[in-house]
């Protein structure tokens, strides 16, 4: 069974939708038990990083993902979802302080900027479809043995380079490994639109409404979660 | 590079498609769900369903179908009309809409667009601006109500950057004057909007060809353009406008 975390920010039916035509059997559930049970775990995007990373500590959620990640349980984080993978991130959080996130990746998160590197106005939130380019990493994936990039090859399989994915988002995750960012986004100074570490992988577009590209992603991880 | 967004519009009234031409004499055209999945296929990149429905069964109709469109649609989808309150904005985006559109009940109650982007988050809450230009005034327009009856008085730019700085993530900008009148959008009226606001601005109202896509985009400065008729009645495809805004040199996406 595959779990979708449920923090109780929003409606997970599309997530839950896709995943089925990906032909798996998706539960959303709130409950750190499915999560101990499930063969793979996705947790969708929704609210900002201080709610979230509250919710999931308070109800132990965040304990459980910890432990099966390290247990090399298959992980996809989409959107809110990938940034929480990170050690900690500053949105929602009271001014100067942070929140936790869980850490499987490190690094942290922050607000998108507004101006690019030569000083032009790029509007966030970053809103619409935009083209996801492969990094060194994802390209070399098939010949760097057990690194991120082999996964990453596989979650990304049958995309193209530069194809346009969904984003809807005001913040970005700044990994400290260069070696865990599998594909970039222009859009002021640029993010990594998706990272990956062994089993645990992170997508900053929204695959449930990027239409069939989105849905090829979906049915990747469903496969490679399976051969996990 | 992030792309210029196409939305078609679905005006909503008791489950079924309507458009106004100058928001009366409405047309029958169709089921909203099977048309807007349509409309996905063709590489629309999102949908917006307004809902002009007044009467409470015929709300109870709409949650209906945002629910319906969260299993058919793999793009993301906007409700608006209607809202009065944040239960009322809880109610259609737990049904599962990506988002809402607030028009008049945020004109009456400005601190909704900041208590739903608190709750909901600013990707979720559209601000509309229904905006008419002023009499004998030369660029300067007013906010309008309940589909361009009511005068505000209040100047449509100046809401427009309120609503953003109270947590809005889009600006749904509806020119009164060229609404179902075919003519090209308010020009003036998007480029003045786009220039004064930081979050996108989608433009809307008076799409009759082609070239007025294209002039949105270049000249008014929109992020995205949105039109209603042209593509219901077949007179355009979403392809078609994508494929003739690609050749002018805007990045759209094809994929």
């Amino acid at each position: 069974m595959f779990v979708v975390v449920d923090y109780c920010k929003g409606n997970l039916r599309s997530v839950q939708k896709g995943l089925e035509r990906a032909g798996c059997d998706a539960r959303v559930s709130a409950s750190p038990a499915d999560i101990n049970n499930a063969e793979a775990i996705v947790l969708p995007g929704v609210g900002s990083f201080t709610d979230a990373s509250e919710t999931m500590c308070a109800s132990g959620q965040m304990d459980a993902i910890r432990s099966r990640v390290a247990d090399g349980v298959p992980f996809l984080g989409i959107c809110l979802g990938l940034q929480l993978l990170f050690d900690w991130g500053d949105e929602g959080a009271p001014a100067g302080s942070r929140s936790e996130g869980l850490g499987v990746l490190p690094g942290h998160c922050r607000r998108i900027d507004a101006l690019d590197a030569a000083g032009r106005a790029h509007k966030v939130p970053h809103v619409g479809w935009n083209q996801v380019r492969f990094s060194h990493t994802l390209r070399e994936g098939l010949s760097a043995g057990d690194h991120a990039g082999q996964g990453a090859a596989l979650l990304l399989a049958g995309i193209e380079d530069g194809s346009n994915f969904y984003f809807t988002h005001s913040y970005q995750c700044v990994p400290a490994q260069e070696a865990d960012i599998c594909a970039t986004t222009d859009h002021a100074t640029g993010f990594p639109s998706v990272v990956a570490r062994g089993s645990a992988f992170g997508v900053q577009f929204h695959p449930e409404k990027s239409s069939h590209k989105g849905l090829m992603v979906l049915q990747n991880f469903v496969n490679l979660a399976r051969r996990m | 590079m992030l792309t210029k967004r196409v939305i078609p519009c679905l005006d909503v009234m008791d489950g079924r498609v309507v458009k106004g031409i100058n928001f009366v004499n409405l047309r029958d055209a169709g089921d909203p769900v099977e048309l807007a999945a349509a409309y996905d296929a063709a590489g629309a990149d999102e949908v917006v369903f307004l809902d002009i429905t007044a009467t409470h069964e015929g709300r109870a109709t709409t949650i209906k179908m945002a629910a319906h469109a969260s299993e058919e649609l793999r793009i993301p989808y906007t409700v608006g009309g209607g809202f009065r309150d944040l239960e009322g904005i809880r109610t259609m985006i737990a049904a599962g809409a990506d988002k809402v559109s607030l028009n008049s009940a945020a004109v009456r109650d400005p601190a909704l667009i900041t208590a739903a982007a608190a709750l909901f988050g600013t990707q979720a809450i559209l601000c509309a601006v229904d905006a008419k230009r002023a009499s004998g005034g030369r660029d300067k327009w007013t906010v309008y109500l309940n589909g361009g009856r009511i005068d505000t008085g209040m100047d449509a730019v100046g809401w427009a950057a309120e609503a953003a700085r109270r947590g809005a993530g889009e600006i749904l900008l509806t020119s009164m004057d060229r609404d179902g009148s075919k003519d090209g959008f308010d020009l003036a009226l998007t480029r003045a909007a786009a220039r004064t606001v930081d979050i996108p601005v989608i433009a809307s109202g008076g799409v009759g060809v082609l070239e007025h896509f294209a002039e949105g985009i270049m000249e008014g400065e929109a992020d995205a353009v949105l039109a209603a008729s042209v593509f219901h009645f077949g007179e355009l495809s979403v392809r078609q406008v994508k494929e003739y805004l690609a050749s002018c040199g805007i990045p759209v996406r094809l994929d």
